[in-house]
């Protein structure tokens, strides 16, 4: 591959993203524009790497997208609805650049539509990923753990039901945006944990989906600025990837946070996740939701100094308002890790009694047994961790320490 | 506008029974409201009176016929509304109000409109 392609890919991808949500209000079609987008994506490809990246890029594209659809409507006139054809085949012939505003509006327009209640949540998943990220069938299908030909229909039938049901291109009212926001922000929280905490496998797809789940979340922040929901996932998304380059070390094995070398934390990052948690806290009026709570956890992780400064009584606080108001076993498995640090192992082991075992839960447990000096169980119960799904990099960290835990078991 | 069939799905009841009459009169509430977009509707006698009917191989086959509900369910297609939505959304709002929506469900799909 020539040098600079994967710039100019990367140019080509977030332009195209960029003008597919004007494409898409001005064709009123989804397929046709992103048909049209991907032509131009093409287009771009092929001759950018030769002429060079143009000084308007955008200009550039929007200009090709907006001939390639029009191409693609009078291939398809003659069994299509005319007279709607010439209003859109005018408004394509236009000429001048879209103004910012106007494609911050398609592009909120966009978000509500891919993000549709209407539309199921993996679903919603894999048209974020399709339309707002611009990634191809077969990278989504490796964020997603699926195959491509799944995705592919998928986002057909995603298609096919926003054309038929006729899912409105608009940002809902105001007064609506509490009902809606849920699932917006649900799709670019939930992009983040597949591509932070993926349940199995190795990190091999060439997407770094965390980078892109900020992305969107940024996006969001920036549209909806007044809205706490976006700023609290934006705050949560940050305060998380600060620390994330000390989560591996340099051979790829995990670091447990305890052993972190937290002159690595991003703190620029941690300081702009404090600030929009304030802000969102701020304007908030009712009980913290899940966002809230989960960047203030975050955030009381980034503020500690130390692994032995860290304020565990105000997490364990936390985490039991978490499990109050969103219950899921990530937040119960971190409630029993507070507890057992607050107060004691026995603590922390009573709370994980009472949950439904998984491959973290017998990790976790196995880490509380080992401290009450109880080798023998935890040695058991890492095994049992050790038969269910996980990463490479969390596979070798538990068989690091059945090692270990054997050891002081003999 | 778009047409939407929205199929309410209920507890299997016989509408004519007398402890029918409270829930039967929200459902007339509901037609009164929407008036304007309702363009048909019916409602059902229970799966109890259905028969299925089926042709065996092809046109002309011999028939065949069943009683009783197709599948035995907690929940019954009972009646059907027609409505005229500007959207999905606009759907959902009428759908909503239907009474099976709180006692069942509502199911709304786009009917196809010849073009």
């Amino acid at each position: 591959m020539e040098p600079g392609h994967d710039a100019v890919a990367e140019t080509v991808r977030v332009e195209g993203t960029r003008i597919l949500a004007t494409l898409i209000r001005t064709v009123g079609d989804v397929q046709l524009a992103e048909d049209a987008v991907q032509e131009a994506t093409l287009a771009a490809l092929g001759a950018w790497p030769v002429t060079g990246v143009p000084p308007e890029p955008r200009a550039w594209m929007t200009v090709t997208a907006r001939r390639k659809a029009i191409d693609i409507i009078r291939r398809e006139r003659a069994r299509a609805d005319k007279e709607r054809d010439s209003t859109r085949l005018i408004e394509l012939g236009r000429t001048d650049i879209v103004p910012a505003a106007v494609v911050q509006d398609d592009l909120l327009r966009l978000i509500f539509t891919c993000c549709h209640p209407a539309l199921s949540p993996p679903t919603r998943v894999a048209l974020a990923l399709r339309t707002l990220c611009g990634l191809s069938p077969t990278q989504i299908a490796g964020v997603m753990l699926t195959t491509e030909a799944a995705t592919a229909k998928r986002l057909t039938r995603a298609r096919q039901k926003i054309a038929a049901a006729r899912i409105p291109y608009r940002v809902p009212p105001e007064a609506e945006l509490p009902e809606r926001l849920p699932a917006v922000c649900g799709v670019v929280h939930s992009l983040y944990t597949s591509g932070h905490a993926p349940v199995e496998g190795q990190t091999a797809y060439d997407v770094d989906v965390c980078a892109e789940a900020i992305r969107l979340a940024e996006l969001l922040h920036e549209l909806l600025p007044e809205q706490q929901m976006p700023t609290a996932v934006l705050a949560l998304l940050l305060l998380t990837e600060a620390r994330r380059p000390a989560r591996l070390d340099a051979d790829g094995d995990v670091v447990t946070l305890d052993q972190q070398d937290r002159s690595r934390w991003d703190n620029a990052a941690i300081a702009r996740g404090i600030d929009l948690l304030n802000d969102s806290l701020l304007r908030s009026n009712q009980q913290a939701d899940a966002y809230q709570l989960q960047a203030a956890i975050a955030a009381e992780h980034a503020r500690a100094a130390t692994y032995d400064t860290t304020d565990w009584t105000e997490i364990l606080r936390l985490y039991e308002l978490l499990v109050s108001v969103a219950p899921s076993p990530a937040a119960d498995l971190g409630l029993a890790v507070a507890a057992a640090e607050a107060k004691d192992t026995t603590a922390g082991l009573a709370l994980l009694s009472e949950l439904t075992p998984s491959p973290r839960w017998h990790a976790v447990r196995a880490e509380l047994l080992a401290r009450d000096h109880r080798y023998d169980e935890a040695v058991g119960e890492l095994t049992k961790a050790l038969e269910g799904p996980s990463t490479d990099a969390e596979r070798r960290h538990r068989e690091r320490r059945l090692e270990l835990f054997r050891a002081a078991a003999d | 506008m778009a047409q939407y069939l929205a199929l309410v799905y209920s507890a299997d009841v016989d509408w004519f029974a007398p402890e029918q009459a409270e829930e039967l009169a929200e459902y007339r509430r509901f037609q009164d409201d929407n008036a304007g977009l309702i363009t048909a509707s019916a409602v059902l006698h229970p799966t109890s009176t259905a028969t299925v009917v089926r042709v065996e191989g092809a046109r002309g086959g011999k028939v065949v016929t069943t009683d009783g509900p197709y599948a035995e369910t907690k929940e019954a297609l009972t009646g059907y509304y027609l409505v005229e939505a500007e959207d999905l959304e606009a759907a959902i709002a009428i759908a909503q109000q239907i009474p099976s929506a709180w006692n069942g469900a509502v199911e709304v799909r786009p009917v196809i409109r010849a073009r």
